[in-house]
């Protein structure tokens, strides 16, 4: 899900930076955020709705909506579309409320 | 507490234009923004601006944020602070903010919110399903981050935030399917409509979205005809083989700072939703608070920078600073707003204006 070509952008080549989603392992690229190398792997669906479960995804990309809401690192309602990603980031999807610890 | 002389909050160009000119007659200035870096919305903006050379027409977005950022940067009497989301204003100026998970505070003798807008959607059936999109998340994803937002999309609302992702959109090498538009006529530039109809792009007035199809993520839409009270018609419906929906159906201001301060906010439709009521130096009803860009009525780039202009001026003469020439300066600048707010396209935000007590 890369553009690969741009008639105006021109898209360096970038480290690749590992972080695993629900235990599996993804790459992604330095610059990314968490949301953005998601959905570049071709994830979509990145949290659910509280009551109803239903499946929420990425919306607004500047940290308006909480669409995106993720468990990263253990820490639950985490703006995954202006999260840097990070090497080696554990991230996962929110069930439900977060809790403070 | 932190102190500073002027705060202001969003680095967007309307923000970014204030802080020029407050920092230009010597005011100190702390510019706030939530993102990693300055710029705002213009981050994404790989098109090129209409308007006139005072505001860079003819030069992209991008460029236009790049000229901007150079000004301000390494001015001695500028602080910026990134990663800081504001989440908290009282009356006495008392802005609290938080970076990670750390709360802050600072006091200002003068504060220009400049925070911008938040995207618009419309009621339909599954009209939250991921691959729903806002326009200018999709541009965000394929502009910053290189990220194709899927394969084939359904473009709705032909606004030139419409137009503009659209051709954006092919750009990136990514199909559009078909643009939608619930009124009867396009509502952005014929120009941008003429380039992507060129292209090949479908583009069908008079309809809407009825359904969003999919389970856990958008596979097609259900769009249908409207009639003119903009009820859909049964019986005209047709499947759109997609993976994304686009909405470019428009943006609200971002006020929610200023009702918790208690500023007073109008609904004025034409400048899409809540905005605060302001006078002509972009005053607000608390004293030194000031709003400009999106944030004060829904218009272009362009029109931001010509705000945050007027805005960082008013401060400046506020805070006591001598200000050179301000009145022909002010007069210059509310032409120049006045050219650009001419003309048919600029009808709805004059009456916007007007309703606001702006304009006469």
């Amino acid at each position: 899900m890369r553009i690969k070509e741009h008639p105006i952008l021109g898209f360096k080549p970038r480290e690749t930076i590992k972080f695993t989603f629900d235990g599996k392992t993804y790459q992604g690229l330095a610059g990314d955020t968490v949301a953005s190398a998601l959905h570049a792997a071709g994830v979509r669906k990145l949290s659910e709705s509280i009551h109803r479960k239903r499946p929420r995804g990425f919306y607004c990309a500047i940290g308006n909506c909480a669409s995106c809401n993720m468990i990263v690192n253990g820490a639950p309602n985490v703006r995954t579309c202006i999260t840097p990603l990070e090497e080696g980031m554990d991230v996962r999807m929110q069930h439900g409320k977060g809790r403070v610890e | 507490m932190k102190t500073t002389e002027c705060l202001i909050v969003g680095a967007g160009p309307a923000g970014m234009r204030a802080a020029k000119r407050l920092l230009d007659v010597g005011a100190e200035v702390t510019l706030i923004d939530r993102s990693d870096m300055l710029g705002g919305q213009l981050t994404k903006q790989t098109h090129m601006f209409f308007g006139s050379e005072k505001q860079h027409a003819s030069k992209r977005g991008i460029d236009i944020m790049q000229l901007m950022i150079d000004e301000i940067t390494n001015h001695p009497k500028l602080t910026v602070i990134n990663n800081a989301t504001v989440v908290a204003m009282y009356k006495d100026r008392v802005v609290g903010y938080v970076i990670g998970e750390q709360y802050h505070r600072i006091q200002a003798k003068a504060i220009v919110l400049a925070a911008g807008a938040s995207e618009k959607a419309i009621p339909f059936e599954n009209n939250d399903l991921p691959g729903v999109y806002a326009a200018g998340a999709v541009q965000t994803l394929m502009n910053v981050y290189g990220v194709k937002p899927g394969h084939k999309v359904l473009m709705v609302g032909s606004g030139n935030i419409g137009l503009i992702v659209t051709y954006q959109l092919l750009q990136a090498d990514v199909e559009v399917v078909k643009l939608i538009e619930a009124a009867d006529s396009i509502g952005g530039y014929l120009v941008h409509a003429s380039k992507i109809k060129r292209l090949g792009v479908d583009i069908e007035t008079n309809m809407s979205v009825k359904r969003a199809i999919g389970k856990d993520e958008v596979e097609a839409a259900e769009i249908w005809r409207l009639d003119e009270a903009w009820q859909g018609i049964e019986g005209t419906e047709e499947i759109i083989d997609c993976d994304v929906i686009c909405m470019a159906v428009g943006l609200a201001p971002l006020t929610e700072l200023l009702q918790q301060m208690g500023a007073k906010i109008m609904y004025v439709r034409e400048l899409g939703g809540n905005v605060p009521i302001i006078d002509k130096d972009h005053r607000t009803s608390i004293e030194r608070v000031y709003a400009c860009g999106d944030m004060a009525g829904i218009e272009e780039a362009s029109s931001a920078m010509m705000t945050g202009e007027i805005t960082g001026l008013s401060a400046a003469l506020d805070l006591g600073h001598a200000v050179e020439n301000y009145d022909q300066e002010v007069a210059r600048l509310r032409q120049e707003l006045a050219n650009l707010r001419d003309g048919p396209h600029g009808e709805k935000i004059r009456q916007g204006l007007k309703k606001l007590g702006v304009l006469s």
